[in-house]
């Protein structure tokens, strides 16, 4: 009996410590593979979707063209400072990680507030992100072949509310009927449509195509129909960016609650901020995730 | 990689490293040079190139920021293998059917 015990190992009775990582370390990196593999699971279906309609697919620069107080196009920049807060926001971690191995308490506090101001910053953006999607910026004729076309002015994208001559921020909830816009390019030649397919019409092949093909105009988008194009794009965005804003969301309120804990000495008293580390795993991977999203819904 | 708990100097290096691949990344999508535009298996080449770009900040913040570099090496692949089977995998088939489901249109 007595040799039985000692053959058997202390790892089965829960004494060690498996691959030297404490069991809080190695569940959460566990639960990061499975996030891992849900996000990955997110992307590639939306890659699947961009593969089965190549042609029409919406242009990631003619739909997040917007920098608060600026005017004009700015392709990118708005996701590049969002990019810029998420990986400063990682360094904050890191740095507030080491000094917690070095016992810092107030070094830790610092950083762990720093990192909140960051988590909370990017969150702030994605709101006015998502605002700008949901009220949209140029307007969509939606057709039967269900793809949605644009207006446009001398081969280059227009707006619906250009040629309204209105302002589509000015208070005041538009709405369009399809003779309107017909009507309004007879009396405007200069504009005429883009084809999903981003293929120029003339003014008059434009009219004749919206006489034939054009059910109703789209403002904005929701998760049934979107001004941008494909009605999967709006749905993929909502919840590829909504299930990785709702993680940024969790990660701040971790960090706050590790915060109050830190400044009550918690982690000082236990004798080690491992605490502070598990949650920097998951901070970092939110980070991570980001650099993907970026990457496949902005750039490619 | 380094000596990681005596000084901070590692987490400024990564950071310069994520910040200009991150710039290279918003400069190529804004300028789209030409000769990046042309098709090599199954998407432009500058698509590859971000691709590439992402994965490497995606190897400094996992093997850095989330220490797993200095982690055991059975740890490294109980985590990594997973993904790099798994994810590859699942991308294979889905992108492959995308263009079939297209071609049947």
């Amino acid at each position: 009996m007595s040799e039985h015990k000692e053959n058997t190992p202390k790892a089965w009775s829960g004494g060690d410590k498996p691959f030297n990582a404490s069991y809080g370390k190695l569940m959460m990196w566990f639960f990061l593979i499975t996030d891992a593999l849900t996000f990955s699971g997110f992307l590639a279906a939306y890659g699947w979707s961009r593969f089965k309609y190549p042609e029409i697919w919406p242009n990631p620069e003619d739909v997040f063209s917007h920098f608060p107080f600026l005017e004009g196009d700015h392709p990118l920049l708005f996701v590049a400072l969002m990019t810029f807060i998420l990986i400063m926001s990682s360094v904050t971690m890191v740095l507030a990680v080491n000094y917690g191995h070095k016992m810092q308490k107030n070094k830790v506090i610092l950083w762990l507030a720093l990192t909140i101001v960051g988590g909370s910053i990017f969150l702030l953006s994605q709101a006015w992100e998502w605002g700008h999607f949901i009220h949209g910026d140029r307007g969509g004729i939606d057709t039967k072949t269900e793809s949605v076309v644009h207006l446009a002015k001398d081969n280059e994208l227009s707006s619906i509310y250009d040629m309204m001559g209105v302002d589509s921020y000015d208070g005041n909830e538009y709405e369009f009927t399809v003779n309107q816009i017909i009507t309004s390019l007879e009396e405007n030649p200069e504009y005429h449509i883009r084809k999903a397919n981003r293929e120029f019409l003339t003014n008059e092949q434009s009219i004749s195509y919206l006489n034939e093909n054009a059910t109703e105009v789209i403002l904005g988008a929701n998760l049934t129909r979107n001004e941008y194009g494909h009605r999967l794009f709006a749905d993929y965005f909502y919840f590829i960016t909504g299930f990785h804003g709702f993680h940024v969301f969790s990660g701040v309120i971790l960090l706050i609650i590790i915060l109050i804990n830190v400044i009550k000495g918690t982690y000082e008293r236990r004798g080690h901020y491992e605490m502070v580390e598990k949650v920097g795993l998951y901070w970092h991977f939110v980070d991570l995730v980001w650099v993907f999203v970026f990457t496949f819904f902005y750039l490619v | 990689m380094g000596n990681h708990s005596n000084s901070n100097w590692w987490i400024w290096k990564v950071f310069w490293i994520l910040l200009i691949v991150t710039a290279v990344e918003v400069a190529l999508g804004i300028i789209k040079p030409p000769f990046m535009m042309e098709v090599y298996f199954g998407t432009k080449l500058i698509n590859h190139i971000f691709i590439i770009l992402t994965l490497i900040k995606a190897a400094y913040i996992v093997m850095e920021f989330m220490h797993l570099g200095q982690e055991k090496k059975g740890l490294k692949l109980v985590i990594l293998l997973p993904a790099l089977i798994l994810i590859p995998y699942m991308l294979f088939i889905l992108l492959t059917e995308g263009l079939y489901a297209s071609i049947m249109i």
